[in-house]
């Protein structure tokens, strides 16, 4: 019998009752990480990473029940021994690893294996079973190297503060924004940020990543004030009467999704930066294949190319549906990030 | 190559004017001649036309890929652009290439064309492993004949007269027509000596803006003159050097496909030049442009054709005369030498534009209303004391088109877009009631903001009844008033009609799909607006 199974709340282990990122509330939810298409409101007990913890308290309704555990810290539910390995995706990202009568699954949740200062890095995991996402399930989507893109987003950045123009760097408030952060040269100018990531960046503090120092772009900032300046905001924000203090400036993105020119001159960017928080064409075959797994799920983006690929590989492979359905235009609003950032307020 | 996928990069990575204009001024202040000449062809939409069959040039790249052909078919349908496509999931490249564009392309692109099919290959294999990955991108979209920027022919005429010191209007009258992209030609472009010809060069045509406001704002009526505007074709006619040329707007040469006009060119003293709609003509009024498409594309024009669709140029302005330009004219000076020059000929294909006599703005109005019965799209709105300018600019030449036919339909079938719209379902298809069933009645893909696109997109991918290749059919639900300009029996359409100019004027979200319009309710503004046209 399955271990796993998908319901209408969500993926359900019967074995041990509880649900991994279910999208309604439910008793007992395991939660990969604080993403609000994994990390929905109103269950009764969460259980997250310990490094996480903060991120979801932050995310989640007030005085929500949370229960850290550290990684590779096995937990006893009910029949099965649960543990959490990190998946590299935000801070606190965890693989959910399942064991239950020596049958073991793992949920990767979202994932990447490129390095991340603000974050534990990726661990593989062995197991007969592995779900996997793949939001950037094709060819196409191949990273260039972090040190890469960070040369290239300081090198616009300088070069706009020369002109004396704002930068406007667009990216998810959560994981992303610290990211981004964490890879700026502070020599080149003032970094501020808007409400949605000063919050957020506040957690990572606590919880104890480095980010160079950052200045909340609130209300009464005035244009001056951020001539030569780099402005980290979700997306969004850049068509917000918010964006319009800036004055001249030049906007950019930093997403997955702009490797292809088309999604950046869909959204009118200047310019769009390869940087993602999920694993590229390559490094999710190369994932999936260092788990050792017998059998993969596929979820969350180009499901059909990957399963086809790994079952013309001899894998036994299928595709399981989510409620957010990983297409595209779609998973640009959703997966990568959060739809929250949008309603975050301006001030 | 290096510098020209840099200016490429330059161009596609700014949204200012400027910015652009300063990419092509050091681009065409460095680069040498021969690549310069070059460059103002691609970024004049010059292509070459099928230099390798594109089927091959996807096996090729899959197999440099080492991917499957399906998922090479998989990653097109998420990019959209083919030559886009090939550069993302070839392996990453070392090399880059200083070789310059003129060799890139003389050399090797246009040797392509006709070529053996295993050199081609190797060729191509080659080119993919010298180019790093913005140049290769460059030389994919030359390759596929998909080589478009974000910079206007008037951006790039402007950085050109930056550069040179010719004025834009020189510049941009020595681009028209046809010329070969050596350094030789882009020395003649660039030199200051600004009393050079060519007999078959067309001058730019003065482009007209669509009229928003209401023709009052426009101030004396006595100060404009009206004319029907004709649905044809724009065309230049020119007679110089005992020779006559007829060219598109597209400044493509239509040699020998409306003989008739050209035979009727031949009537008019050297050293002139009409502009004018080539139009389907008889018995003093237009035929419908469904008739014209007959001509459009023919290479070989039979006596049959020529008596079912007789072709005429409807006159409206005269741009040189005996030789002389004379676009610096007033309009009404021009209008008048046109008149008396075509009063003297008996060409009967060449005919004078009328001006629809107008005393004010309402009747100018009244006779707007009557233009779709007489063939016409409405009026062009032109002043009296305007010179004949450049290009599309604002002020002296409106277009004020009659409100469109609209009918309300039903999203039936979706399909995904290409270029900027790649991977969200822009395309559609639309029906409309025939008793129980929903017929294919017109495909539209524009008139909706980029938010209401994405909803589509979102209710496209919720809704989808079955996937035939890219194509998906959606569950009948929304309902779209469409918008056309013209309305016709078609026996080449499922719905037995056929629309022309079709597009989304408005999302009816207050209305569901039962509501949509049936084919007995189109049939009667068929009926009603077509009435002439049936003649």
């Amino acid at each position: 019998m399955s271990l796993l199974r998908l319901t209408e709340r969500g993926l359900y282990c019967e074995a041990g009752d509880f649900y991994v990122d279910p999208w309604e509330p439910v008793d007992r939810a395991v939660i990969t990480h604080a993403h609000s298409d994994h990390a929905t409101w109103g269950s009764r007990a969460y259980l997250t990473s310990a490094i996480g913890a903060g991120v979801l308290r932050a995310r989640l309704e007030p005085g929500s029940s949370i229960r850290g555990v550290g990684y590779g810290e096995p937990v006893e539910l009910t029949g099965t021994t649960v543990s959490l390995h990190p998946a590299g995706h935000i801070l606190g990202s965890s693989q959910v690893r399942i064991e239950h009568r020596g049958e073991v699954w793992v949920v990767s949740g979202d994932y990447k294996t490129d390095p991340d200062p603000t974050c534990t890095p990726f661990e593989p995991v062995r197991c007969h079973t592995f779900i996997t996402e793949s939001t950037f399930g094709l060819p196409i989507y191949r990273w260039p190297s972090q040190a890469e893109v960070f040369q290239e987003i300081n090198a616009w950045w300088r070069a706009n503060a020369a002109l004396g123009k704002t930068c406007l760097l667009l990216g998810y408030a959560l994981g992303k924004a610290q990211r981004l952060l964490a890879g700026l040269d502070p020599t080149i100018g003032p970094i501020l940020t808007h409400g949605a990531v000063e919050r957020m960046t506040a957690v990572y503090r606590e919880a104890g990543v480095g980010l160079p120092p950052t200045r909340y772009a609130g209300a009464g900032q005035s244009k001056a004030d951020a001539t030569g300046a780099i402005v980290i905001a979700p997306p969004g924000a850049d068509a917000s009467l918010w964006s319009r203090r800036f004055g001249d400036r030049s906007t950019g993105f930093a997403s997955g999704w702009m490797i292809v020119r088309g999604a950046r001159r869909q959204r009118s960017l200047d310019r769009g930066f390869a940087l993602s928080d999920h694993v590229d064409w390559h490094s999710l075959l190369a994932a999936i294949e260092a788990t050792g797994a017998g059998e993969v799920w596929v979820t969350h983006g180009f499901t059909g190319p990957v399963v086809r690929w790994l079952q013309e590989r001899g894998v036994e492979a299928k595709a399981v549906a989510t409620r957010f359905e990983g297409e595209r235009a779609e998973v640009t609003e959703t997966s990568e990030g959060e739809l929250d950032a949008y309603a975050a307020p301006l001030v | 190559m290096k510098r020209f996928a840099g200016l490429y990069r330059a161009l596609d990575e700014t949204t200012s004017t400027n910015e652009k204009v300063a990419a092509l001024v050091a681009y065409f202040a460095a680069a040498p001649p021969a690549d310069a000449a070059w460059a103002v062809h691609f970024l004049s939409g010059r292509r070459p036309k099928r230099l390798v069959a594109s089927g091959n040039l996807r096996r090729w790249a899959a197999a440099g890929a080492g991917i499957p052909d399906w998922l090479f078919e998989e990653s097109y349908q998420a990019v959209g652009d083919l030559a886009e496509t090939i550069t993302l999931v070839l392996p990453a490249s070392v090399g880059s290439s200083d070789l310059p564009l003129a060799q890139w392309v003389e050399e090797r692109l246009l040797r392509l064309r006709g070529e053996d099919v295993d050199v081609q290959r190797e060729v191509m294999a080659q080119s993919w492993r010298e180019l790093d990955t913005h140049e290769r991108f460059v030389w994919n979209k030359l390759i596929t004949g998909s080589f478009r920027v974000g910079a206007s022919q008037q951006l790039v005429t402007r950085a050109l007269a930056e550069v040179s010191g010719v004025p834009e209007g020189v510049l941009s009258h020595r681009l028209m027509g046809s010329w070969e992209p050596t350094p030789e030609f882009f020395q003649r472009l660039m030199a200051p000596d600004t009393r050079d010809a060519d007999a078959s060069r067309p001058y730019p045509f003065l482009l007209a803006h669509p009229l928003e406001a209401e023709p009052a704002t426009l101030g004396d009526p006595g100060d404009w003159i009206a004319e029907w505007k004709w649905d044809g074709i724009r065309a230049q006619l020119i007679r110089r050097a005992g020779r006559t040329f007829l060219w598109s707007r597209g400044e493509e040469l239509l040699a020998g496909r409306f003989p008739e006009v050209e035979d009727a060119g031949a009537l008019l003293p050297d050293g002139t030049v009409l502009d004018g709609e080539l139009l389907p003509w008889v018995d003093g009024a237009p035929l419908p442009f469904a008739q014209l498409q007959r001509r459009i594309g023919r290479k070989t024009v039979g006596r049959k054709i020529l008596d079912d669709v007789p072709v005429v140029l409807v006159a409206y302005d005269l741009m040189e005369e005996a030789g002389a330009d004379i676009r610096s004219l007033p309009l009404q000076e021009r209008r008048r030498r046109l008149a008396a020059l075509l009063g003297t000929l008996s060409a009967g294909r060449l005919i004078l534009s009328t001006a629809v006599p107008a005393g004010d703005w309402e009747a100018a109005a009244a006779a707007r209303l009557s233009a779709r019965e007489r063939g016409a799209e409405g009026l062009m709105l032109k002043r009296l004391s305007s010179p004949y300018g450049v290009g599309r600019r604002r002020g002296d030449w409106w277009k004020w088109k009659v409100d469109p036919l609209t009918v309300d339909a039903v999203l039936i079938y979706a399909q995904a877009g290409s270029g900027k719209r790649a991977g969200l379902f822009t395309d559609y298809t639309f029906g409309i009631w025939e008793g129980s069933h929903l017929v294919p009645f017109a495909k539209a893909y524009t008139g909706l903001t980029d938010e209401e696109i994405r909803k589509v997109d979102a209710f496209v991918r919720r809704n989808t009844l079955e996937k035939f290749g890219p194509v998906r059919t959606v569950k009948p639900e929304l309902v779209f008033e469409l918008a056309f300009e013209g309305i016709q029996r078609s026996s080449r359409h499922k719905s037995g009609i056929a629309v022309r100019f079709p597009r989304m004027a408005r999302w009816r979200t207050d209305k569901k799909a039962e509501e949509a319009d049936t084919i007995e309710t189109v049939r009667e503004l068929l009926d009603n607006v077509s009435g002439k046209e049936q003649a």
